[in-house]
């Protein structure tokens, strides 16, 4: 299926969970924050929430700033 | 008051927390993280403001903001820079809130709200502003909320449950200083009538030292800012000053400035006087 992660197309496996699109990001152990077709889907949650073909996802976190 | 370190140290309090620092400085726009984290040291300050924006998926170069600083000394204000609508803002806010949980930081419940009007100016939409510190304030954050110099929308901005509100001395990163002092002291006016423990934070526009004593002068709670200290030519050296304009400008706040005169008033006695005095 193909998805949108910060801006950008990307493929992956039916079934993907918001845990596995951070791993596959190296991202498991950085605090992120992530949202799926403009709703945050909180930590707690991302194990269990499966993407969906054509969701848009942002993960975002803290950089230098006023 | 006996010392300038106790009056130097003089707490605040800042959405039901207190400060020791009032000096709140941002970590954008430096040259580099080390400068960053030694120029966030000489500032004293205890309230670090940062950005929320997409991780970098691809080409990932250096550390990441989070490595440089250590996160335990700081209470973390999340900001919604770059976004010009409410919605934005709200999600934004949301974002960073979740971060910070994560992480512990007890800046998690909190938000410099920004909602901007132009990209040029970078001045505040005072409507936007308002819808979403009232959307903000009932999903119970702390908001800090950037506002224009005008003291209409500051107040409205505080009825609506702003924690603080941050009127702006000059454009962001403009380092025009305090353009307006005399709004800025109306704001004061207005939001401490009845309520003189209410923080007022001179926000954005800072560009040296001076500036951040004349805010101090007015009458305001504390100042944050950024540009002035990140691209100053020696940003840690700025900061330090930055920090000791601070305590000046809130001693001299306290102590009382004598009034205006027209004329001269001599320092040294007249009676006794060996000279010749023109006309007497």
């Amino acid at each position: 299926m193909q998805i949108i992660v910060n801006g950008a197309p990307e493929e992956h496996p039916d079934g993907l969970s918001i845990s596995d699109l951070l791993h596959a990001h190296n991202l498991s152990a950085v605090p992120c924050a992530v949202e799926v077709n403009k709703n945050l889907v909180r930590k707690p949650q991302h194990d269990e929430h499966t993407l969906q073909e054509g969701d848009t996802v942002e993960i975002v976190s803290l950089v230098g700033g006023g | 008051m006996t010392t300038t370190e106790t009056a130097a140290v003089e707490p605040m309090s800042l959405a039901g927390r207190t400060f020791n620092s009032r000096l709140f400085v941002g970590t954008g726009k430096y040259p580099d993280h080390a400068t960053m984290t030694a120029a966030l040291d000489a500032s004293g300050a205890e309230v670090i403001t940062v950005a929320v924006r997409r991780e970098r998926l691809y080409n990932e170069q250096g550390e990441s903001l989070l490595d440089a600083i250590d996160t335990s000394r700081y209470t973390i204000l999340p900001n919604t820079a770059g976004c010009f609508d409410p919605e934005d803002a709200v999600r934004v806010s949301r974002l960073g809130r979740e971060i910070l949980e994560q992480m512990g930081n007890p800046g998690a419940s909190w938000v410099k709200l920004e909602v901007l009007g132009d990209k040029k100016t970078l001045l505040p939409d005072p409507t936007g502003t308002l819808e979403a510190c009232k959307t903000l304030v009932a999903d119970g954050f702390q908001v800090l909320c950037y506002s224009s110099d005008d003291p209409i929308a500051a107040l409205r901005l505080k009825e609506a449950g702003a924690a603080s509100v941050m009127p702006a001395g000059s454009p962001i990163g403009s380092g025009q200083g305090i353009l307006n002092p005399a709004n800025i002291v109306l704001i004061l006016d207005l939001l401490k009538e009845h309520d003189p423990t209410y923080p007022v934070i001179v926000d954005a526009g800072v560009g040296t030292a001076s500036d951040v004593t004349l805010a101090m002068e007015l009458g305001a709670d504390g100042v944050l800012l950024n540009t002035g200290i990140a691209h100053a030519q020696d940003p840690v050296r700025m900061a330090h000053a930055m920090r000791h304009a601070l305590d000046a400008g809130l001693l001299a706040y306290r102590s009382g400035r004598i009034a205006k005169r027209k004329y001269a008033s001599a320092s040294s006695p007249w009676e006794g006087v060996i000279a010749h005095i023109p006309g007497e």
